[in-house]
This record gives structure tokens, sequence and C-alpha cells, in this order.
């Protein structure tokens, strides 16, 4: 990593440099993820004190997004996905990044601690610190095994949202967690499966570049094969409906399937965009239903009152 | 020598003068910076006016 220590020129960041330092579409992700966590809290939480939880939780994930560009800059740079990324670029400084993540990530454990309650500003500042020290400083750059482990800050949004409406965690959100845990390789590998060469460009030991696409591929089954029973387990443990147990349990079989079909193949990256592609399908369609099943059921509830 | 006297040699004598872009940057990011303190101050309020006196209470 290096911080450049020249005289600074002005800056000609702009606002949408910043936004992008935010890493909107993670962002977005946790946010998704920690109001599925929120909603099926079984206490009534005040709009506006959710509302805020899921602004505060926006900006932790955007401050870790933020730490993680300043800290991975030097990356960045030899990588073609990630070359035009603002401080690679030349548009933000690094230490204006790092100040600007500093910044936020303080500001939105401190936020979500005074207005809604300190577990889910613990659990923020846990998730801002293991992505930017665990992940990001530490495994990112020495580990096939980093997405695995770092995978746990991007898997705990739905805990934060539990802890927002309730002040603890249980087994439900737990599962949440578990969910996006057990997703995370099989996401991130088949991405990696079709950027190899960037990656080992870049110097970073992804699967695929440290034990080769045969192995990765296998790994992504094993992960998928837990993955699937873990998606339907909270109809199986009675915290959802039927409708979250049959989307759950289609949207399974097709990511096996699609594992299975990418185990199958020895060359070709037509199989892994399909399993990226879905993956993300996957997550989406598994928390909407969620948040579908449980929002019916309180409009059924409110109606018989 | 540090980086603010290099900057303070190497400057015209009205001072730095800041380009057009520069300049369209710098009132961007004030505008944003403003607007967001000022969310958070409204939210603050509307906070306080939804939890009342309990606002001094944290529990976990």
């Amino acid at each position: 990593m290096s911080i450049a220590a020249a005289p600074a020129e002005p800056s000609i960041a702009g606002v949408g440099d910043y936004l992008q330092l935010m890493k909107p579409r993670v962002m977005s992700l946790a946010v998704f993820t920690a109001l599925v966590g929120l909603v099926i809290a079984p206490v009534h939480l005040h709009p506006v004190i959710g509302l805020t939880a899921l602004i505060c939780i926006a900006v932790g994930a955007g401050a870790a997004g933020a730490l993680n560009m300043w800290y991975d800059a030097d990356i960045d740079a030899r990588m073609t996905r990630t070359a035009a990324r603002p401080i690679p670029a030349g548009r933000v400084a690094p230490g204006e990044a790092l100040a600007f993540g500093v910044t936020l990530a303080v500001g939105a454990v401190v936020v979500l601690g005074l207005l809604v309650n300190i577990a889910a500003a613990a659990l923020l500042a846990l998730s801002i610190a293991f992505y930017v020290i665990v992940y990001t400083a530490w495994l990112k750059r020495t580990t096939p095994q980093n997405i695995v482990i770092g995978g746990a800050a991007g898997a705990l949004p739905p805990m934060i949202g539990w802890a927002a409406a309730t002040g603890s965690v249980a087994l439900e959100p737990t599962l949440l967690f578990l969910i996006i845990f057990f997703w995370t390789p099989p996401h991130f590998w088949a991405l990696s499966l079709l950027r190899a060469d960037d990656y080992a460009r870049a110097g970073v030991p992804m699967l695929p570049v440290v034990a080769g696409e045969a192995a990765t591929r296998r790994q992504i089954l094993i992960y998928t094969v837990a993955l699937a029973p873990l998606g339907a387990a909270p109809w199986l443990l009675g915290y959802s409906g039927p409708l979250y147990g049959v989307i759950a349990a289609a949207a399974g079989v097709a990511m096996f399937v699609l594992a299975l079909r990418l185990n199958g193949q020895k060359t070709g990256q037509a199989a892994s965009k399909r399993l990226f592609a879905f993956s993300i399908l996957y997550l989406f369609l598994l928390f909407a239903a969620l948040l579908v099943d449980r929002i019916s059921a309180q409009l059924i509830s409110l109606i018989a009152a | 020598m540090t980086g603010i006297s290099l900057m303070t040699e190497n400057k015209p004598e009205g001072g730095i003068r800041l380009t057009e872009q520069q300049l369209r940057a710098r009132r961007a990011r004030s505008i944003a910076i403003a607007v967001s303190l000022g969310v958070l101050v409204i939210l603050f309020y509307i906070v306080t006016l939804v939890k009342g006196p309990g606002v001094l209470m944290r529990p976990l």
C-alpha cells in the first residue's frame, strides 16, 4: 500500500466520487438484509427509529467500503475491474478517503448507539472492524480462505437489524447470518473464476489463483450443498410460512444444479457467469420472501383483530 | 520540508488559485456536507420528539 506523501493538490473529487467510495451496491445489500432482520423481529419498532437504524447501517457499510478502497488502492490499481475507482484513478487522495471512512464509521456507530441502542451499535462497530482489519488488512492478501472468513462481516447486517429492534440477538437472525455466510463463498468464487487473471496480476491469493479452477469449482459445490438446507432452515424450524419454504427449497435446488453443472465443466466461463448471476437472485429471493411472509402475517393478524 | 511550506513557496502571491473544476468540486462537496449535517440535526430532533423523555434512556 502506498500513501502519497507529496504536497496535496486542491481536490477535484466530486460528490459522486465519495459515493463511489462507499460501494453503493454492497451498501444496498447490507441495507436490504438489515431491513429483513429488523422487520422479522418480534417487537414493534417505531418507523422513525427503524429508519434511523437503516441509515446508520447504510453509512457504516459505506464507511467500511471507503476504508477498504483506501487500504486496497494498490491492488485496485493493478486490476482491470477496479482500476477506475476514485483512488487509483487519482480523483480522490488516499488521505481523503481514509478521513472520509473514519468519520463515517465513527459517526454511524455513535448515532446508532445514541438514537437506537448500544447492542446494535456494538455489532455495527464489529462488522466494520472485521471487514477493514480482519478481511481487508489481514486475510485478503494472505490466504485463499479470505472471503470465507471475511464473509462474516457482510453477514452481520440482519443481526444488526434484529438487535436494533430488540436490543439482543437470537437464533432467527443467526440463521440469516449463516445463510449469507455460506452464500458468500459460492458467490465470490464464481466471480473470481471469471477474474482469476486479474487477481493473479494483483497478487491476491484467491482460491482459483492458488488452488486452481477445478478445486474452486469443487469448493463452490461443497458450500452450495451446505447452503441449500440452511436456506430452508427458517421454514423447517417454524420461523416462516410455506411461501418462504417453497421459494427457499426451489431456489436451493436451482443453485445446487448450477453448482453441479459448474463442477462438471472443465473449461468455459458460461457456467460461472450463470452461477454468479443466480447467486445474487438467490439471496434476494430468500430475503424478499421472508419479508413478504412476515408482512403478510402481520397484516392478516391486524385484519383479524 | 513539509508539504504545507512547499506549497507556500510555490504558490503565486495571491494564494493558490483554484481551477474552475476545483472550485465546482469544492462547492459540491460543501453543499453535500451541509445537507448531511442538516439531515443529522433533523434526525436527532425527530427522534427526540418520538422518544420523548425516553431519549435519555439507552438500554442494551
